[in-house]
């Protein structure tokens, strides 16, 4: 590990033995938070029991499919907006602003539109996350050098083949952002719409849990939560890393 | 089920009379700018300390990585624990939302001045202030407006996402409750004007971005 990482380490684990610490000696009011050692415990009989793993199964399986819906949309609208410049031009200020509206407001309409399901979910997680891709894609399909191109021309490649073995390895490590960018938007999509108005997944019973003032579950369940989606997302960045590695080499 | 543009409209102009709906709009503008103010002051703090010293950013850097990608409504129901139903909660949970994309772009904006810009500063005899002022600042300019734009989406987003989760006030209550009662028509026209005022500010923001962005860009 390198000095950074070990530096960090130490830095985390010394954060989590002062909230301990705090905790323990009544510094922070023990019905506000739980003292770490106390989440990990409720958060193993939480898994053990199998009470929530319903809403587990139902969260992730909703971020999953918003996940893969935004990545092939998005990729699709990148590839369009890719080969008809005009039309990219004439969509960037509205590509550029769109984080700038909170999407969750059309959470209500979706449930409107689709009903009390876990539909709207996916629909407002793919609504947060699908331009991300997009804007990957084709930041990505831009960045290709057009010596790559004049040398697929050369070759006498079809559109298709020089999609296929050139465009597509050399905006690699950009896609790959896009997805993890996608992951991470669908996580926050669901999850936020679990929490405001869902009787289902994970996010409805943390909020279940705080409403019926049961720390130790909501904290449990929270920890969870925060666990996944951190592995789930360093994963991905460790791999970007690396692709990304490869572009500057 | 829906209605359509011309009346959501005409609804949304008789709206912006209404003095419910302007108290729900002040209530939101009130807390969404103190969490702007906090998340942009503090993000620049932070990012500005984080980027001069290479070992605390590279130690930070992926924890705030984490921070980021953490849906951070999760943490919700810690804040209200912590700060009670009211303005300050609202204000914290805006702020937490944007404070690290801040920091994130200004660490790297100071990071990527060239080491060449100080060398020539300190050959030219600039003091730390002067250096700062000439050199850091305007080498560093457009990473952290990039920075400023995407905190004020994200403290936005916080916000609204606040006061719809156990808040009695602001726009986000009324979009709740127009659903929990169906009143569809009040739905689309303050989703209509949300979408216009946040189109509208990231507009300005992105323009400025664009402008500063020329001006680093330029004559090197």
């Amino acid at each position: 590990m390198s000095r950074a990482g070990l530096i960090r380490t130490g830095v985390i684990v010394a954060a989590l033995a002062a909230l301990e610490a705090a905790c323990r000696t009544g510094l922070i009011d023990r019905f506000s938070l739980s003292p770490p050692s106390e989440m990990a415990i409720s958060a193993a009989r939480i898994l053990a029991s199998g009470e929530y793993t319903r809403d587990i199964l139902a969260t992730f399986a909703t971020v999953a499919a918003a996940a893969a819906l935004s990545i092939v949309a998005g990729f699709g609208l990148g590839v369009v907006l890719y080969r008809f410049p005009r039309l990219k031009r004439a969509a960037d200020p509205f590509l550029a602003s769109y984080y700038a509206v909170p999407s969750f407001i059309f959470y209500p309409l979706f449930i409107v539109l689709f009903g009390l399901n876990r539909w709207p979910l996916v629909a407002v997680a793919f609504v947060f996350a699908v331009v991300a891709m997009a804007i990957a894609s084709v930041d990505g399909f831009l960045s290709v050098r057009p010596i790559l191109l004049r040398t697929a021309a050369s070759l006498r490649l079809t559109r298709a083949q020089t999609l296929r073995h050139v465009i597509l390895p050399a905006a690699a490590p950009y896609l790959f952002t896009g997805v993890k960018l996608t992951v991470v938007y669908a996580f926050i999509g669901v999850v936020a719409g679990e929490f405001i108005l869902s009787g289902s997944g994970l996010g409805y019973r943390i909020a279940f849990a705080y409403q019926s003032f049961e720390t130790a579950t909501m904290y449990g369940l929270m920890l969870i939560l925060l666990t996944a989606v951190v592995s789930v997302n360093m994963l991905l960045w460790a791999r970007e890393r690396r692709l990304h590695a490869r572009l500057t080499r | 089920m829906l209605t359509g543009p011309v009346e959501t409209l005409t609804y949304l102009g008789g709206l912006l009379a209404d003095h419910e709906f302007q108290l729900g709009v002040w209530e939101t503008a009130r807390a969404f700018g103190l969490a702007l103010a906090i998340a942009w002051g503090s993000g620049l703090v932070i990012g500005l300390l984080l980027g001069a010293h290479r070992l605390t950013g590279e130690v930070a850097e992926p924890i705030l990585t984490a921070l980021y990608s953490v849906p951070k409504i999760t943490l919700y129901p810690v804040i209200l624990l912590f700060f009670g139903l009211g303005l300050s909660a609202r204000v914290a949970f805006g702020a937490i939302h944007g404070v690290v994309p801040v920091a994130l772009f200004t660490m790297a904006a100071v990071r990527g001045v060239p080491p060449v810009y100080f060398r020539t500063a300190r050959s030219l005899r600039l003091g730390p202030v002067a250096t700062a002022r000439h050199i850091l600042l305007p080498a560093c300019l457009p990473g952290i407006v990039s920075g400023l734009r995407i905190g004020f989406s994200l403290t936005l987003l916080g916000v609204l996402i606040g006061e719809m989760f156990a808040s009695q006030r602001g726009l986000g209550h009324m979009v709740i409750r127009a659903m929990e009662t169906n009143d569809v028509r009040l739905l689309i026209a303050l989703a209509l004007f949300l979408v216009a005022v946040a189109t509208g500010a990231g507009a300005l923001l992105l323009a400025l971005d664009r402008h500063v962005g020329r001006r680093g860009a330029g004559p090197r």
